[in-house]
């Protein structure tokens, strides 16, 4: 099924989407990877705030490449999603409502994501020239010495995602 | 004794980084569209036409294939007729993968300690391997290696009762493993034969000979087009999403080994194998 969303994503819109649908998602999504993700581990730890508001938004591990002057970005596809999953049910349990990467997602990832009525998407590994068209815009927020790694505010408009994991634990990638 | 400047070498690395990040060669592109025509599944016929766009996009914008540009993997075959000047070689190269990164707009993906993990800003240092090969050339193959791939990749200590069977499972193992992590389709290099080392380096070699190539050894051909069968059987699909094309061809470099030993390495890579070669 194709599916127009917009972001922020509820948990009621989140629970309508379903292993396979095919979507495109529209509005503010929040770029970290693997360096990002320690450092926001390592932030909750110490009582600190993350560097934005986790509830109902999408996070998507992406590390793009520098973007050629007057440009909004480089190539943006997606990155493996499996080396955040040490990181993720606890963002999941602090209101993470949709994840973007590509590949498998541990058992505590997928038991997470039910808990809280979450989604998993994935976008087409090694399409980012492509999936780069998406971004409208792009922004450094915080952890600016990590280069690549940084954490991204962007705006999206259609960027195509696939649903691999819903609200219910259904897994395009078992089927 | 033919000279030739290392600062030749420089300059044809920083080209090469920048060309190979953009346009695939000729035995990739001509694999892709081979499987967007034989792919079973819709989605996956979907996927692979999302791929043959982002590959115009790519070229046409300036855009990498992919944002991950990959570690620099240098193999360096210098003749033993020629003296190198002006320079350290290994400075040299990895001046060549600097500004190819740099004023190619490459992602920098390196950290200087496995442990530490500062990123080095330029993506240097490469991974060099030097062979002296006969005659007054120097052969540069660049192959950026991304590490969605290089995570999936194994090595198997075999031993050599497990014989052709042991050498099949220990492929599919390494494939079904890797699944949609690797961006299927992919390409898998393995190597068969000599150390622990040695069947490793020769799988990462076997990745930069043309895909659609086959051995020069009757057993080995038929095992490449045989175990590619097999592969495409398991229904990963593009994307990993389900489908018949789970990888575009199977290269496989053999090499002799101890009468103990069956090693065999599995080197994985996704659709976005990026090999170039040129001669000085």
């Amino acid at each position: 099924m194709e599916r127009h969303i917009n972001t922020p994503i509820t948990e009621e819109a989140a629970r309508d989407l379903h292993a396979g649908d095919y979507c495109y998602i529209s509005g503010t999504i929040y770029v970290a990877r693997d360096a990002a993700h320690k450092r926001m581990d390592e932030t909750l730890d110490r009582g600190d705030d993350l560097p934005f508001d986790l509830k109902d938004n999408v996070v998507y591990y992406m590390g793009p490449s520098p973007a050629r002057e007057g440009r909004v970005i480089g190539s943006a596809g997606p990155t493996t999603a499996s080396r955040m999953d040490k990181y993720t049910p606890r963002l999941l349990d602090l209101g993470l409502k949709g994840m973007i990467g590509k590949g498998k997602r541990s058992p505590e990832v997928i038991e997470a994501i039910i808990r809280n009525g979450a989604v998993y998407f994935a976008a087409v590994g090694g399409a980012g020239a492509l999936l780069s068209k998406a971004i409208k815009s792009s922004e450094v927020i915080a952890y600016d010495d990590l280069g690549t790694e940084a954490v991204r505010k962007l705006e999206v408009a259609d960027f195509p995602v696939i649903v691999v994991i819903d609200s219910e634990g259904n897994n395009l990638y078992s089927r | 004794m033919r000279e030739i400047s290392v600062n030749t070498i420089t300059e044809h690395i920083e080209k090469m980084c920048i060309e190979v990040n953009h346009f695939l060669s000729d035995d990739m592109k001509t694999a892709l569209k081979t499987a967007e025509s034989s792919e079973e599944s819709e989605l996956g016929r979907q996927i692979l036409g999302q791929l043959r766009d982002n590959l115009k996009i790519a070229g046409e914008d300036m855009i990498p294939i992919c944002q991950d540009t990959g570690m620099a993997v240098v193999f360096l075959e210098v003749g033993q007729d020629v003296h190198l000047t002006g320079g350290n070689i290994e400075e040299a190269v990895n001046a060549g993968v600097r500004a190819g990164y740099t004023n190619g707009y490459l992602r920098k993906s390196v950290v200087s300690d496995p442990y530490e993990r500062i990123n080095t800003g330029d993506n240097t240092p490469a991974v060099i391997h030097y062979s002296l090969v006969p005659g007054d050339q120097v052969r540069i193959t660049l192959a950026p290696k991304g590490f969605g791939s290089e995570n999936m990749s194994r090595v198997f200590m075999l031993k050599p009762a497990d014989g052709m069977p042991g050498i099949e499972n220990a492929i599919l193992t390494a494939v079904k493993d890797a699944g949609p992590n690797a961006c299927p389709p992919m390409v898998i290099g393995v190597g068969i034969g000599g150390t622990f080392e040695k069947c490793a380096l020769m799988a990462k070699q076997a990745l930069t000979r043309p895909v659609g190539s086959h051995s020069d050894i009757p057993w080995v051909a038929d095992l490449e087009a045989r175990i590619l069968d097999m592969i495409n059987d398991t229904g990963i699909g593009p994307g990993g999403l389900g489908g018949r094309i789970t990888a575009l061809g199977v290269n496989i470099n053999t090499y002799p080994t101890h009468i103990a030993g069956l090693p065999v390495a599995v080197n994985i890579c996704c659709h976005v194998n990026r090999h170039i070669s040129v001669v000085i």
